[in-house]
């Protein structure tokens, strides 16, 4: 094995934080892959650039998406990288193994590949780092022993993902574990065998706090929310009273002004139609407030990191719908966007530039939603009033 | 990856097993690399091959995997089950044309 001289790298292990290459250090020990992607990356920081080839396409056996193909532009010099490949696994709902489990995925992956992972990518998944092609179908026969199998990748349904919700938290305003394991398993088609103009991603989290960030990085994001007021125990509130400025930490860092409170009678009110559901107070207050009785979420379309348009924050799309199985409804208006995402977009576009192409009215009118005024993103500066060609003749 | 000898041709295939030069395909190469994804071509193997090429000599792209399925009026499952290993990796593969960059 070669001892690189690596002195790039090891400005990276300086500083109190953990280290990513410490970790390969520790790796390379016993792997020759490790020792190998060690070397061609202080070499690609040297010559600041990527030292991968560009796409490859590899995989398992009925299997369109799930492994990313990566070769060493520099085999020669880097034996053991030659063949890096990536997997793809589908992780378990709201990232909840025992370490039974953890040990057998540890073992498989220091017998068949470079022994690195990355738990978890930004898909969710878990990423086993570097394999070689003949690898892969034994590879994956061996994890799908242990009732796990491969994500999605390319131009696919990404592997859904949610945040814990009510496994821990109580302000889950709906089962996100159970959605993201129904949906995943309702579509693992359109998740293994790429069909599309481009990828599409579902994140789930369960109150408005967004925990997995579904509205900056999944075209469609299910977000948790509750119709009618924030539930308040006034006993807790004087709780909070006793100690602490509930003014100055919650009054005033209501964005609407929605949540007032009185000093005499130490209570709190809140102007419920004003509130914009932000968890600010339910946040600062968990002992005092909830969020209200009837939950369900919000839809909201057209996250993305910037390719062809700039970055966008996905938007409303459905204020309100009720999370309960078999989704029937939420899944009908799925298949309705990717229809008409599938018929009518461009290679390597993604849903929310379709709407900016086509314009919302033609998404609402192909996935029969109505406009409503939440969709609204900029009051006044942008407000979805559209005419038919019907509308005009009448 | 290894050159894929036919008889006393060799021909250069890259990492992932396609034709480095797609002019090089015939049938017999057609059938050599089948054979390295385990596929034994039938009559329903080279409808599909034949739209593919004919697609590609027409476009110089491969199709979408949907304008693929419409065409051919297969299912993604029936195009799997000739393919296993789908429509880019092992239909557009043995069909000798350029690797997909992120169509299929
Ligand atoms: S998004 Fe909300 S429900 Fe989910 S874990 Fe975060 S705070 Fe809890
Ligand atoms: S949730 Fe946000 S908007 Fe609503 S009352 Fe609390 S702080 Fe104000």
């Amino acid at each position: 094995m070669t001892e690189y001289k690596t002195p790039m790298m090891d400005e990276l292990e300086k500083g109190p934080w953990p280290s990513f290459v410490t970790e390969l250090r520790e790796a390379a020990k016993g792997s020759a892959m490790a020792e190998d992607l060690i070397g061609q990356m202080e070499k690609s920081y040297e010559e600041k650039k990527g030292l991968w080839k560009h796409g490859g396409i590899v995989g398992v056996k009925g299997y369109g998406s799930g492994v990313i193909g990566r070769y060493s532009d520099l085999p020669e010099e880097f034996p053991n990288v030659r063949e890096f490949h990536t997997m793809r696994v589908n992780q378990p709902g709201g990232w909840f193994y025992n370490t039974e489990t953890l040990k057998k995925i540890c073992d498989i992956w220091e017998e068949k590949g470079s022994g690195l992972f990355n738990f978890h990518g930004a898909t969710g998944d878990i990423i086993l780092l570097g394999t070689t092609t003949a690898e892969l179908q034994p590879t994956f026969d061996l994890l799908s022993e242990q009732g796990f199998d491969l994500g999605g990748s390319g131009s696919a349904l990404r592997t859904p993902s949610s945040c814990v919700g009510p496994a821990r938290c109580e302000w889950a305003c709906f089962d996100t574990l159970d959605l993201c394991y129904d949906l995943t398993m309702a579509f693992q088609d359109y998740m293994h065998r790429p069909a599309w103009p481009y990828k599409f991603k579902i994140k789930i989290s369960g109150c408005p706090n967004d925990c997995v960030a579904a509205i900056a990085r999944s075209d469609l994001s299910i977000i948790g929310t509750w119709k009618g007021p924030i539930q308040v125990r006034q006993e807790a509130v004087k709780e909070y009273a006793a100690s602490w400025s509930i003014d100055r930490y919650v009054t005033n860092t209501c964005p609407t002004k929605a949540f007032y409170y009185d000093d005499e009678k130490k209570e709190v009110r809140i102007d419920n139609a004003n509130c914009v559901r932000c968890m600010n107070c339910i946040n600062k207050m968990p002992k005092a407030l909830k969020p209200g009785k009837e939950r369900g979420a919000s839809l909201l379309i057209g996250g993305k990191a910037t390719i062809l348009r700039s970055a966008f924050m996905s938007w409303v799309i459905v204020p309100f719908m009720k999370m309960e199985p078999p989704y029937t409804e939420l899944k009908d208006l799925i298949g309705k966007i990717w229809d008409w995402w599938d018929e009518n977009a461009k290679s390597r576009e993604r849903i929310g530039e379709l709407i900016y192409r086509k314009g919302m009215p033609e998404f609402l009118r192909a996935t029969g939603l109505p406009a409503v005024p939440q969709m609204v993103r900029q009051p006044r500066a942008n407000p979805y009033v559209f005419w038919d060609q019907d509308d005009l003749e009448k | 990856m290894a050159d894929l000898k036919i008889g006393d041709r060799s021909l250069a295939l890259d990492e992932d097993g396609f034709l480095e030069d797609a002019e090089e395909w015939d049938e017999e190469v057609a059938n050599a690399i089948a054979a390295t994804e385990e596929v034994d071509l039938t009559e329903e193997h080279w409808a599909i091959i034949r739209y593919l090429r004919g697609y590609y000599d027409e476009f110089q792209v491969a199709p979408m995997v949907r304008k693929m399925l419409k065409d051919t009026g297969k299912s993604q499952a029936e195009i799997y089950e000739l393919f296993p290993s789908g429509p880019g990796k092992g239909a557009c593969k043995i069909a000798g044309l350029p690797k997909p960059t992120g169509c299929v």
